[in-house]
């Protein structure tokens, strides 16, 4: 459905995306992560025709985005970032404005408002002024915006932030089910959000492609070796000499109250280790083990260091 | 044309939503208002003092043309040119600043289509600063004739140079983000245009010569006589083409500079 083909978008010196290739097929959801700054929305704005890239192809449904920008268009909806509603309009009318500029008649305009209106939950706020309406209200405005003219792609950009979590839970939700008959892709820099809602992760720093995966293959390939937490009741000095002495064991530290944060080599051998050491003596108890939160810093961390190590080796 | 069209309608009802449009008209017909009155309480005294000169000196020329409706006219065009930019200053600037400049830029319209919905909407609102002022000639015709041809040739004037400041407006709209800095430039730009001619003075070489055709108020003055020449409409219509062509030129490029 969307394919991209070394998508580069220079700002003079600046290099915001270097040379990203990816394809999404029809029906997927795919989730765009990175850090601020990353060159998500410079991506996500050459995908909607609003910027041309400085080099690299991007066809979405067979059409060229920069020999048919307005094939594309009418196929795609988009999100922008901080959701630029006019303020000054009402709900229904700022929609119908959206319907008749993306071409429908003004027949096929009202049905098609009314519809999408419904999908995202706001038919009882058609005439709300939209400068009124709460931050989560403004992103369903946006969100019925992108889908007027039957999008079969849709692209949001990050579609929950600054909203509550009752707001976030609502929208991701909405995405869901928009899903599966339209092509979505979204921005985050949630790890969480995209692992609960996308069917694929791309995921890009400092304007590089750095992951192409699905979210679980993602979370198992940086699982191995995370870190974990552990309890253990017995005599503090020793125990923690013991942690130490581990085989597979990289790291320790002692938080207090008989817990520990082990950062290991391997971390299933570890594990095993570690429950041999306390079952060998007797009066230590492992009271709790919890696997250490993988933090989206510790994804890129690690992402970013693997990078360098294949540009070392190369 | 679709397009063009909710491009239109979206930015006339949000000029007439606010008190932007209200304001802007009803300053202009105040002042207008001014300038009318101050001209027929002059000439009422002028010709009061003329009925009792010719007692003396024979009869004597006195035209309303002259006096009342030809300055009336200048001084339209005078106060026009200080109004427009605060017309036009907001069109693309207002939603480069919100953004929402991305949005219409990646719905199914072509920047053309864009640019014409929002030039055509200032021009509408010209027309509804100047219609109401077609009152003051009314007022004239109750009491004496009105020059009625004459009239409309002024007014098919006014609306040209009115016009080709709105094109120039959305020029230096599309170039910058912030409301003021283009309203600032809008209305230098605009004087200079104007106060062009007064460099000339006496002078009637070649480049005097070009200065004056260039000067832009200089072209309201036939119409203001009832003389529709060839030369002032190809004025302000290159005018207007000029401005639009680089208007949508600009707005190409902002998008390739991002």
């Amino acid at each position: 459905m969307i394919e991209v083909e070394n998508l580069t978008k220079r700002y003079g010196e600046f290099t915001a995306v270097d040379n990203i290739s990816f394809s999404i097929g029809k029906g997927e959801i795919c989730g765009f992560l990175g850090p601020n700054g990353a060159g998500k929305t410079t991506t996500m704005r050459m995908l909607t025709g609003y910027m041309p890239p400085t080099d690299g192809k991007v066809s979405v449904a067979g059409f060229d985005i920069s020999t048919y920008p307005l094939d594309v268009k009418r196929r795609t909806g988009y999100l922008p970032e901080s959701t630029p509603l006019y303020t000054d309009m009402r709900v229904g009318e700022y929609l119908d404005f959206s319907a008749s500029a993306k071409g429908l008649s003004r027949a096929a305009g009202r049905k098609k408002v009314a519809e999408v209106m419904d999908a995202v939950k706001i038919s009882d706020r058609s005439r709300s002024l939209i400068g009124s309406l709460s931050k989560g209200l403004r992103q369903r405005v946006g969100i019925a915006q992108a889908l007027v003219n039957d999008p079969e792609v849709l692209i949001l950009d990050e579609p929950t932030i600054g909203l509550d979590p009752r707001q976030i839970i609502d929208i991701r939700s909405l995405i869901k089910d928009l899903g599966g008959r339209r092509t979505v892709i979204l921005s985050s820099h949630i790890l969480p959000e995209v692992q609960m809602i996308c069917s694929r992760v791309v995921i890009i720093n400092n304007g590089k492609l750095v992951a192409d995966d699905t979210p679980d293959n993602l979370f198992s390939r940086f699982r191995e070796g995370g870190t974990f937490r552990v309890k253990i009741e017995g005599p503090p000095e020793l125990v923690m000499n013991g942690l130490l002495h581990l085989p597979n064991v990289e790291h320790v530290v002692s938080e207090g109250q008989g817990s520990y944060t082990i950062t290991p080599l391997d971390s299933m051998v570890a594990r095993k280790e570690l429950v041999k050491l306390v079952a060998g003596n007797d009066d230590w108890c492992l009271t709790e083990l919890t696997e250490g939160a993988l933090s989206l810093e510790e994804v890129y961390l690690k992402l970013v260091t693997n990078e360098h190590l294949e540009e070392t080796a190369l | 044309m679709r397009g063009a069209l909710a491009v239109f309608t979206r930015e006339l009802r949000s000029w007439f939503y606010s008190p932007i449009a209200y304001s802007i008209v009803a300053i202009f017909l105040l002042v207008t208002g001014y300038f009318f009155y101050a001209g027929i309480a002059m000439y009422s005294v002028a010709s009061l003092e003329m009925s009792r000169l010719s007692q003396f000196m024979g009869p004597q020329e006195l035209s309303l043309d002259d006096q009342v409706i030809r300055p009336l006219f200048g001084d339209m065009g005078v106060i026009l040119l200080m109004m427009a930019p605060l017309i036009t200053m907001r069109l693309f600037a207002e939603e480069k600043k919100t953004g929402s400049i991305e949005m219409l830029f990646t719905w199914p319209l072509t920047d053309r289509q864009v640019l014409a919905g929002k030039y055509l909407a200032a021009v509408t609102v010209l027309f509804v600063m100047l219609a109401p002022t077609v009152s003051y000639f009314g007022f004239i015709a109750i009491n004496s004739q009105a020059p009625w041809g004459q009239i409309g040739a002024g007014y098919l004037g006014l609306l040209l140079m009115g016009a080709s400041f709105m094109a120039l407006g959305v020029f230096v709209s599309t170039l910058t983000e912030n409301q003021v800095v283009a309203g600032a430039i809008t209305f230098g730009a605009l004087l200079i245009f104007w106060v062009m001619a007064w460099a000339v003075g006496r002078d009637t070489g070649a480049f005097a010569t070009v200065l004056q055709y260039l000067s832009i108020l200089e072209h309201l003055d036939p119409f203001t006589k009832g003389v529709i020449d060839t030369k002032d409409l190809v004025y302000y219509l290159s005018f207007i083409f000029l401005f639009l062509f680089f208007a949508l030129r600009s707005l190409e490029s902002n998008r390739w500079r991002g």
